[in-house]
């Protein structure tokens, strides 16, 4: 479990980083570290480039602005669970972050690397659907906002261009009548998820409206329930469950018929977190 | 150091004035491995050292064509590369087999295989470079031509005859099979008021250690001697495999075990990487160094368990149990692993079954078969969670078939206490147990009656809990019954050295090894109680060839039992020889002489007349001050090994709270009790913490750990992500209660504590998930690990 040899660079500036990954095509970003590192240690990837981004001044931090909840890049787990910003104006993220590894994972982590790296099992990039978010890419001609829907292609797939660096993501502000929801199944807590939910609303006297489910751990990315969104803005949780159209594939931990029922009984959960709410 | 004042307050020969018996003494260890001062194998560098990365085979079965190794041999760093044919020149092939398994086979096993890869991850040749890093990467460029072999993974049809058989000299797929009957069970069953019968599946798991199998191999051509560095718990058995299989005397071996990081039973093997080592040490006249890395482990550390069983009870409508039928099966991978052989956890299955309970009607047939899969051999517990699993799993059943309270139904049939000596159905002999005490002991420490009102209350509102127990009986204390009878050079005796040093101070050179468990504080005080000095100056050597008394090591729950009544030994004979120098300093009898705290004293008045200090320089200094004739003799050493009893049994029941999700179909434990009786206990929070690591490690067998394989004999998940191990999030709070009923065999009385928690976990965990069912009539689960999926079935919910 050594990695194959690769080349080193700590980048000083966020210039400087580009500059470095327009160089060298397979060169791999260094955030937090968490899924990259193991990933090199398995030979899963050899990458001949590591470009450390860990250095550049200002790639993290936590703002409140126009509405909207930025967070940037290098933003580690453990400063995110700690942000007032995050408890009061992005409810959803506050609720997910404990089921994210372990606390040595989320000193470490980061924001921006769980998008960038896309595990279809991931909470955050589910969370950035659930919430109609976006990423931030910086690229050679400057920045670029990407929707979550049109930022997740595929298994660890994403948006991203090779010279681009995601530096930030950015969600709406929870607002009065915004209504959110969460719950995972792991077998043991920290855990990739078997199955998981993230789920954001509007209370609309006394239903919901703008149901938006993000089912992870399910597919090759997150993806949105959208009959049941459907009908649970309708306030029929099982009509919502029965219209679940998720074909989850069979992995080691379970049949993807398991797992379709445990999202129904996650849907009923959550659904009753965002009533209750309401 | 603070000591805790928890020793009983009936006095008995154990306690001298200054006795640290019954005392939850800290560690003596314990400042210097939470200081990062421990010296594992990892830990090790010697000048010259390489290190061996090895290519492996990612076929199950497969023919090895052609090695070719011209890139790899020129790579950065690379001292050489080595097939199996080379290593072979220079190390003998094992074949792991005993006389008293009567009828055992298996194949000659090489140290990296020389024609044909038999199971995924077998070692097929070696790189050898200045770094473990330089190795991988070589091992990237040699190529391997495999042609691929059929591959036999299911143990069902490993004996059809139109199955292909993995070893073509045995002539079949059959490794050992073993029949029992005792009694009249056919009988027994057509005459019993109901029979119950059932299968039972155990998932093939493996130990996982905190710090993985690792050795340091340095053969010196000038000495013309081979110094190990092993993490092992069997160092003596080690250099007698070194030796042999090196064609070398055992003087020419040494093995050096400093801390091991975990053994489990995992590190009480012969590996075929290791060996391999140890060869290219040889070989290349240098030292060498592997440590396995945590994907390696996962194919090559020994797999336990995967049996399957139909098994079979008869009662009667008062409670009485008939009889017990088993048909055990079970497959161990290519070869039975050397020099304990794989057949022992099957052999332990029929020898265990029914064994806490007067039934005397028993049939068993286990067969244990080959397949192209990891090898399988001895694991904490081996073979007890299995058969206290189908043993209490049938008897819970039977409980809830004729509608008999559980405990009410061991208590009509669990061995009377006070019938001493007995002996089982299958002939394990107990020279005594307290199955009746444990259980009332721990009825009253659970409140199981208050358990079982809540139980009632909450499921009329939808929650599910249950409650499961498994009395056990537990192996511990081997004597030579185990495997020397059977040829192995496997001691079960064990010695220790005390010497005291000029200053008054003891050493305490034991045969037993340190693994983390705690053996060298158990050591300290039992040689710090015998000789008679507070614990602060006992110093306990352990883990050298070179520097202790022969011994076995630790394994079977024996380091305490035997290791410890020989350092009891060892002290008293130090003891009475410090006294009789004493004796003639103070021109007075030895026997009115004693050693308290350190200090040479009056036994009648307790008043001190020499210190030790003082004995010590006159003796090594000024011997020329003694009488004529007087020759301090100021190191002992004893041995000792269990001559009543083959074994020392232990027993003691558990009982496991849990509560059932029954829409997700996951398990919340909320508490476990174990009450045990392990003879004389002589460090109380040392005892409790292996019950809880083994009941952690029995729950993991429950819930948890599973080595999964697909029909080609890929192993999917041999990763620390998806091989789910037990974890402190998940566990419940596990309380410990104790009986003592200390083993006549020796002075001290102790018998093993390592294994009773494993043994009993599994089968309490799989009782209780179905107590909670029974109300929602859902198929009793008798498949582990009890997965999400697997409890949603049994619910009929997918």
């Amino acid at each position: 479990m050594k990695p194959a040899p690769f080349a080193y660079k700590k980048a000083r500036t966020l210039d400087e980083a580009m500059a470095l990954l327009g160089g060298q095509p397979d060169a791999r970003l260094l955030a937090g570290g968490q899924s990259l590192i193991a990933g090199l240690n398995m030979r899963l990837s050899a990458p001949s480039l590591l470009i450390d981004i860990n250095g550049i001044a200002g790639l993290d931090g936590i703002a409140l602005k126009d509405g909207k909840v930025e967070i940037a890049a290098l933003t580690r787990y453990a400063a995110a669970e700690r942000s007032d910003i995050i408890a009061k104006h992005a409810p959803l993220i506050a609720r997910a972050l404990p089921h994210i590894g372990h606390v040595a994972i989320r000193n470490r982590g980061t924001l921006g690397g769980s998008l960038a790296y896309a595990d279809p099992a991931a909470e955050l990039p589910a969370c950035l659907l659930a919430l109609d978010g976006e990423v931030e890419a910086t690229g050679p001609k400057g920045k670029r906002s990407i929707k979550a829907v049109d930022f997740f292609k595929g298994l660890f797939e994403t948006a991203l261009r090779p010279d681009e660096i995601l530096t930030a993501l950015r969600l709406p502000a929870a607002g009065k009548d915004s209504r959110v929801g969460f719950a995972e199944l792991a077998r043991r807590h920290g855990d990739y998820a078997m199955v998981g939910l993230a789920a954001s609303a509007r209370a609309a006297g006394k239903g919901l409206a703008d149901v938006r489910l993000a089912y992870f751990g399910v597919g090759a990315t997150a993806v949105r329930a959208k009959k049941a969104e459907a009908a649970l803005e309708k306030s029929d949780v099982e009509a919502a469950v029965a219209a679940l159209d998720l074909d989850p594939p069979d992995d080691v931990q379970a049949t993807g018929a398991t797992k379709k029922h445990l999202a129904g009984v996650l849907l009923r959960r959550v659904a009753q977190q965002l009533m209750e709410a309401a | 150091m603070k000591i805790t004042e928890d020793s009983p307050p009936v006095l008995t020969v154990l306690d001298r004035p200054n006795s640290y018996i019954g005392r939850s003494v800290p560690r003596p260890n314990l400042q210097r491995l939470t200081q990062g001062r421990g010296q594992y194998v990892s830990d090790v560098s010697l000048p010259r050292m390489a290190h061996v990365a090895f290519l492996r085979s990612p076929h199950a079965h497969a023919r090895i064509v052609k090695i070719a190794a011209d890139k790899a041999k020129k790579a950065p760093g690379v001292i050489a590369v080595v097939t199996g044919a080379e290593v072979a020149k220079v190390m003998t092939p094992w074949v792991g087999v005993l006389t008293h398994l009567k009828g055992l086979k298996s194949a000659p096993q090489y140290p990296i295989a020389v024609d044909r890869a038999c199971w995924q991850g077998e070692a097929v040749c070696a790189v050898v470079a200045k770094t473990r890093a330089q190795a991988e990467d070589a091992c990237e460029l040699v190529e391997v031509t495999y042609e691929e072999l059929p591959v036999v993974a299911d143990p069902e049809t490993a004996l059809d005859p139109k199955t292909p058989v993995i070893q073509p000299e045995l002539g079949d797929n059959l490794c050992f099979e073993r029949k029992l009957e005792v009694g009249e069970p056919d009988k027994a069953f057509a005459s019993s008021d109901a029979v119950i019968e059932t299968t039972f599946l155990f998932g093939r798991h493996t130990g996982v250690t905190t710090e993985p199998r690792a050795v340091v191999a340095d053969w010196n051509e000038g000495e013309q001697r081979l110094t190990v560095y092993q993490g092992t718990q069997a160092p003596h058995m080690m250099q007698n495999l070194f030796a042999k299989h090196l064609d070398l005397a055992e003087q020419q071996v040494r093995v050096i075990t400093k801390d091991v990081g975990g053994s489990f039973g995992i590190k009480v093997h012969t590996y075929a990487d290791e060996m391999a080592t140890v060869a290219l040490s040889k070989l290349l006249k240098r030292p060498v160094k592997f440590v396995a890395d945590r994907i390696e482990s996962f194919v090559t550390d020994i797999h336990a368990r995967d049996h399957r069983i139909k098994a079979k009870i008869g009662v009667n409508n008062d409670g009485t149990i008939t009889a017990f039928e088993i048909d055990d099966l079970t497959g161990i991978g290519p070869y039975s692993v050397y020099p304990r052989t794989s057949g022992i956890e099957a052999n332990q299955v029929v020898n265990l079954v029914g064994g806490p309970y007067t039934t005397p009607n028993y049939r068993a047939v286990a067969r244990v078969v080959f397949q192209n899969k990891n090898v399988m051999c001895q694991y904490r517990a081996v073979g007890h969670p299995i058969a206290v699993a189908v043993t209490e799993g049938l008897v819970e059943l039977a409980a809830a078939k004729i509608g008999m309270d559980p405990l009410e139904l061991r208590r009509r049939n669990l061995l009377p206490d006070d019938n001493y000596p007995a002996q089982s159905a299958a002939g394990l002999k107990f020279e005594k147990l307290s199955h009746h005490e444990t259980l009332a002991h721990l009825d009253a420490l659970m409140n199981y009656a208050g358990l079982r009102a809540e139980q009632k209350k909450l499921r009329e509102n939808g929650i599910y809990r249950g409650i499961g127990f498994a009395s056990f009986i537990e192996v511990t204390n081997p004597s030579a019954a185990f495997y020397g009878v059977g040829g192995a050079k496997i001691t079960s005796q064990d010695g220790a050295t005390l010497k005291l040093d000029a200053q008054g101070h003891i050493s305490v050179h034991t045969g037993v090894t340190e693994q983390g468990q705690g053996a060298e504080a158990v050591m300290a005080q039992v040689a710090a109680t015998s000789f008679g000095v507070p614990l602060d100056r006992v110093r306990v050597v352990t883990g050298d060839t070179d520097n202790t008394p022969y011994g076995g090591g630790t394994w079977a729950s024996r380091a305490a039992g035997i290791g410890g009544e020989a350092a009891w030994q060892a002290g008293k004979a130090l003891r009475a020889n410090v006294l009789a120098v004493a004796g003639s300093m103070l021109q007075t009898k030895p026997e009115t002489l004693d050693i308290r705290n350190g200090v040479v004293v009056d036994a009648a008045s307790g008043s001190e007349r020499l210190t030790l200090a003082e004995l010590a320089r006159v003796a090594y200094f000024r011997p020329d001050t003694l009488p004529a004739g007087v020759q301090a003799e100021l190191m002992a050493t004893r041995h000792y090994v269990p001559r009543a009893y083959p074994f020392a049994f232990t027993n003691g029941v558990q009982a496991s709270w849990l509560e059932v999700d029954v829409e997700t179909g996951f398990v919340k434990l909320l508490k476990h009790w174990v009450v045990e009786d392990c003879g004389t206990i002589i460090n109380p929070q040392l005892v409790d913490e292996q019950m809880r690591g083994g009941v952690v490690q029995g729950i993991g067998a429950a819930l948890f750990e599973h080595c999964l394989y697909d029909e080609r004999g890929q192993l999917l998940n041999g990763n620390m992500a998806d091989y789910l191990v037990p974890m402190a999030m998940e566990m419940p709070d596990i309380e410990c209660g104790h009986v003592v009923s200390p083993t006549a065999d020796s002075e001290l009385g102790a018998k093993g504590a390592g294994e009773a928690g494993t043994a009993g976990a599994p089968a309490c965990v799989m009782n209780a998930i179905n107590d909670a069912l029974r109300p929602l009539g859902a198929q009793p689960l008798t498949d582990m690990p009890f997965t999400p999926e697997k409890i949603l079935r049994a619910l009929g919910k997918v």
